[in-house]
């Protein structure tokens, strides 16, 4: 109802037309000011009024009032006394909803939006809801809350509010002996635990000089480029789900589950696996074990070409992705944004090339890049990405060389389990790592790899004992969530859900 | 990582003009770092920048409990063009932790800035939404702190509740 005080008390005669109107009307203009849309409803009334009581009261003639039908009580009173005070009643009762509207309406007055939306608020003609979103929208992939400024079906602001999933583990690490801190932090990102393990443990490995064998290196890069594959499955699966399309999770899933499987088979657990140990891995790949990586990654790329088919040419998911979420790769580095998001607005930056840790450096792969950075390139992106991981699988499973699998420093890494029956040197060292653990010389230490996400960087500092003093990690998603403002910003709310799903936040990860 | 000659370099730009901006200077084997007064935060972070260290991909607290100044806050920087890092850093005392915040000049310093804040209690200074960003606002304390006790905060349960009247005092 557009209707504003000052319209009130003009021209308040001017819509009661006869006499019996006038009435019927009169008392209310005393008791409350009254409103247009009020008078053309009290006319209508009076309409109906004035037409129901001298004749036909038997008709069942529409009466708003409620209560008082004329066939519900027709004897108690006349029925145009009933209606009067039906009208009675319902002008009160109007007049108080009015008063309640212009408190709701002065108190909405009083509520500085410009500290929440900045300038956007400050339009006068635009009309402004703000809404809460989450903190467990199903879509939002995680406990994440935003606080969603809406105009119409627009978005003018989003305002990403964490925390609800913090644990505390930076925290925890510090209590804990260094090679006992390793799944504590694998929980941080919780869909790329290999990425968690294997940034701390190459920050560790730094501040201690230790050389981490050849065999244990490529073996990291297999776990790594598969962890990636199933991080990114997640994600299609999951952000395809967002748009509609129900289909391609399944099938994404089932291809994570195979990838999945071979991490049981290599380590005893499906996730968190704490595998990588700090100078290496903690045994060998097990027998078989290269033949069925080698038939995931045969039919893998088979698998690639089947979703692409499912989606690449799906007319609704092309409309949902292209030209949305647009976000230029300028504004991108401003908010720090890194990984396949500043690849997809066209910016080939990947630590793989650019600073290669853990021999990436032997294998030859692509760095897939986007164009204009909508959510069209970043489902592009990685899906070409997947196609890379598993050449880079392929290469190292080929070239994988001989040797130990971990570090020989006994300072560092557990002796082999026969030692210990015959030698005391061993007894004495396997003793000491597994009460006190290592103890780390003084320094500090940042050690970032491409993540799934993003730059995921670890910095440890070492106190010179056995627990680190800080353990702090640089999580993609959380520092990529700050760009969502900018990208959701002028988009449909529903395109908005889908713009997140393609940020690919890991809330885990988010809050720690 | 710089190398030697390009860090010593990049030292003397950040302190020129101004003697005691650069409070030391460290040069590891993986590591290379450049230690500012406070003060002198920004000022440096802009004159990196135009030396190619374009992208702050990093910023976190420390506490170096118990040495004095307890805090620091680093910066982890980096080059696109030489494909370098360069780690910038400040330390505030406990009785002043006031830092400058960088947020103006780089946006992605807003969530982590309030991150600091909010496990260390290091006030920037200037950040636009100087909030808790982890812990829920009325949190008492910045538990990263290493003088904060691990565990020994009450949860409360619906059980707990009835059991242990008065539990929040």
């Amino acid at each position: 109802m557009e209707v504003s005080a000052d319209d009130e008390k003009t021209g308040s005669g001017g819509h009661a037309g006869g006499p019996d109107r006038e009435a019927a009307t009169g008392s209310r203009e005393q008791d409350a000011p009254a409103t247009k849309g009020e008078r053309d409803r009290g006319a209508k009334i009076a309409d109906q009024t004035s037409a129901t009581t001298p004749e036909a009261d038997t008709d069942g003639q529409p009466d708003e009032g409620g209560g008082s039908s004329p066939s519900a009580d027709p004897q108690a009173e006349s029925p145009a006394t009933a209606t009067a005070t039906a009208l009675q009643e319902r002008t009160e009762r109007e007049a108080e909803w009015e008063e309640l509207a212009r408190r709701y309406r002065a108190d909405e007055a009083t509520i500085d939006f410009s500290t929440q939306l900045g300038a956007v608020a400050t339009q006068d003609e635009a009309e402004l809801l703000t809404i809460n979103m989450g903190p467990h929208h199903p879509a939002t992939h995680g406990v994440l809350r935003l606080l969603t400024t809406l105009e119409g079906e627009v978005i003018r602001d989003v305002k990403p509010i964490i925390g609800y999933l913090h644990t505390g583990i930076e925290k925890t690490a510090e209590d804990k002996a260094y090679w006992k801190v390793i799944p504590v932090v694998e929980r941080m990102d919780y869909l790329a635990y290999y990425f968690n393990a294997m940034a701390y443990c190459g920050a560790v490995e730094d501040l201690l000089g230790v050389e981490v064998p050849k065999r244990a290196q490529y073996l990291r890069v297999i776990h790594l480029e598969l962890n990636r594959i199933m991080s990114h499955l997640v994600w299609l699966g999951t952000t395809m789900l967002d748009l509609g399309a129900i289909s391609i999770l399944w099938y994404a899933f089932r291809e994570r589950e195979t990838v999945l499987d071979l991490f049981e088979y290599s380590s005893g657990q499906r996730m968190h696996t704490r595998y990588f140990q700090i100078g290496g891995v903690v045994e060998d790949i097990p027998a078989g074990w290269a033949t069925k990586l080698q038939r995931f990654l045969d039919e893998m790329p088979t698998r690639l070409d089947q979703y692409e088919a499912m989606l690449s040419k799906n007319e609704i998911i092309l409309q949902r992705l292209k030209n949305v979420g647009v976000l230029d790769a300028r504004r991108l580095q401003e908010w720090g944004v890194s990984g396949p998001l500043l690849r997809a607005a066209g910016v080939p930056w990947d630590l793989r090339k650019a600073t290669p840790y853990s021999s990436y450096d032997d294998f030859d792969f692509k760095v897939p890049v986007g164009t204009i950075g909508d959510n069209y390139d970043r489902y592009a992106v990685r899906v070409a990405e997947m196609r890379e991981s598993v050449k880079i699988i392929q290469q190292a499973l080929d070239g994988l060389p001989e040797g130990p699998t971990i570090t020989e420093d006994r300072k560092v890494a557990l002796p082999p389990r026969h030692e210990l029956a015959t030698s005391m040197e061993a007894l004495i060292h396997h003793f000491k790592l597994v009460t006190e653990g290592m103890r780390v010389p003084e320094g500090e230490a940042y050690f970032p790899i491409e993540g799934p996400r993003g730059e995921l960087g670890c910095f440890v500092r070492s106190n010179g004992s056995s627990k680190p003093a800080r353990v702090h990690m640089r999580d993609p998603s959380f520092v990529n969530l700050q760009a969502f403002g900018d990208m959701a910003r002028g988009e449909y709310i529903a395109d908005m859900i889908a713009t997140l799903a393609c940020l690919d936040p890991l809330l885990g990860g988010i809050d720690r | 990582m710089p190398d030697l000659a390009a860090f010593e370099r990049l030292a003397d730009i950040v302190a020129a003009g101004d003697d005691g901006a650069v409070v030391a200077t460290d040069h590891a084997d993986r590591r290379s770092e450049i230690q500012v007064r406070p003060s002198a935060l920004v000022e440096t972070l802009d004159r990196l920048r135009s030396q190619g260290f374009e992208h702050l991909m990093s910023l976190h607290g420390v506490d170096y409990y118990p040495e004095e100044p307890r805090f620091g806050v680093l910066y982890e920087l980096l080059s696109f063009k030489d494909q370098d890092r360069l780690t910038v850093k400040v330390r505030v005392p406990l009785s002043d932790p006031i830092v400058p915040s960088v947020t103006p000049g780089w946006p992605t310093a807003s969530f982590q800035e309030r991150e600091v804040f909010d496990m260390f209690g290091v006030v920037f200074a200037g950040h636009p939404d100087m909030r808790r960003i982890l812990l829920p606002d009325d949190y008492i304390g910045h538990p990263q702190r290493r003088d904060f006790p691990v565990g020994g905060e009450p949860v409360l349960f619906t059980g707990n509740e009835q059991r242990n009247p008065g539990w929040w005092k």
